[in-house]
């Protein structure tokens, strides 16, 4: 088993190169790969060999970590096409940010309800309800014809990774309520 | 991670939290997010006819870091000119804070912020100076 290594992610899982992608097909192809390069293969090769495919593993795995996570596949997406998105950048939307500051603040609040878990559950509706009307921006942005703006597709990756950290702070707040209840 | 005693005594004394009215014109608002971190910032400060910041407030959502560099912020814009207070530059939190390398872009998103506070105030001030409204009305 020998990978090029210019092909690109998609290249190499045989898929298209799009931000909506078949997650079966995916999966299937990583695991066809992932045994292909699997280093225990190589086990009685030269030192070469072994290095090789531990090094091809680790490319295997590193493509289907970048385009099984949507975020992670659109700046991948968007870097392939020379557009690196900044997640330095802290100038935003203002509505976007203040809206964020509400999310935290009603978060925050969540210890204090009558029903910490109702009160969590609603929430986290909120964020996912963001989510996905970004999500499905970001899919009509990146959509191909539509790469001309990568900017804006890149201020869309930036507003859903703050709802991806809102998500993950719900999730730890949850863990925080299961266990002290 | 091991916070130096002044993030931890701005963490647990925040100087200065709350909100100015932002619809008000002495009032200048910046908002900025870290968008890989999650941290949100607010901070607000009001102007006085000299031109001189007499009061400042902040509301941060992040971490300890995050909300120390605000809190020191607001501490440090009180008393000077917008072009002072734009002086100010993230190593300057940085180092007073002694932030490690990994929490540095806390200090810049605090720098961040002053900016678009004090741009937030220019812009209501250039809004409010134009004549061409008022010279249409009276017309």
């Amino acid at each position: 088993m020998h990978i090029d290594p210019h092909q690109n992610y998609f290249e190499l899982f045989g898929l298209p190169v799009s931000f909506d992608i078949n997650s079966d097909l995916l999966s299937l192809a990583w695991r066809d790969l992932q045994r292909a390069t699997h280093p225990d293969r190589f086990a009685h090769g030269t030192a070469q060999e072994r290095r090789i495919a531990v090094q091809q593993a680790a490319l295997v795995n590193e493509a289907y970590d970048t385009l099984r996570v949507p975020l992670k596949r659109a700046k991948y997406l968007l870097a392939l096409s020379g557009y690196s998105v900044d997640e330095q950048q802290s100038a935003m939307d203002p509505l976007f940010l203040m809206e964020q500051m509400e999310l935290r603040e009603q978060l925050g609040e969540v210890r204090q309800a009558a029903d910490p878990f109702t009160a969590l559950d609603r929430v986290r509706s909120e964020v996912e309800a963001r989510e996905r009307v970004l999500m499905v921006e970001l899919s009509n942005l990146l959509a191909p014809g539509a790469e001309g703006d990568p900017e804006a597709a890149g201020s869309t990756v930036r507003k859903l990774q703050f709802l991806d950290k809102l998500l993950v702070s719900a999730a730890e707040l949850e863990e925080d309520l299961v266990h002290s209840h | 991670m091991a916070y130096s005693d002044k993030v931890i005594d701005h963490y647990e004394n925040p100087r200065n939290v709350g909100a100015f009215d932002k619809e008000e014109q002495n009032v200048g608002t910046g908002m900025v997010g870290a968008p890989a971190c999650g941290d949100v910032m607010r901070l607000q400060i009001k102007v006085n006819e000299q031109g001189v910041i007499e009061d400042a407030r902040f509301k941060t959502y992040g971490c300890g870091s995050a909300i120390a560099s605000s809190s020191l912020v607001t501490e440090w814009v009180k008393g000077k000119t917008l072009d002072e207070a734009l002086a100010i530059k993230n190593a300057d939190i940085a180092e007073e804070l002694a932030l490690p390398p990994v929490k540095i872009h806390c200090s810049v998103l605090a720098e961040d912020a002053i900016r678009a506070a004090i741009d937030d105030y220019r812009t209501k001030q250039g809004d409010d100076s134009s004549e061409t409204d008022e010279g249409r009305k009276s017309a």
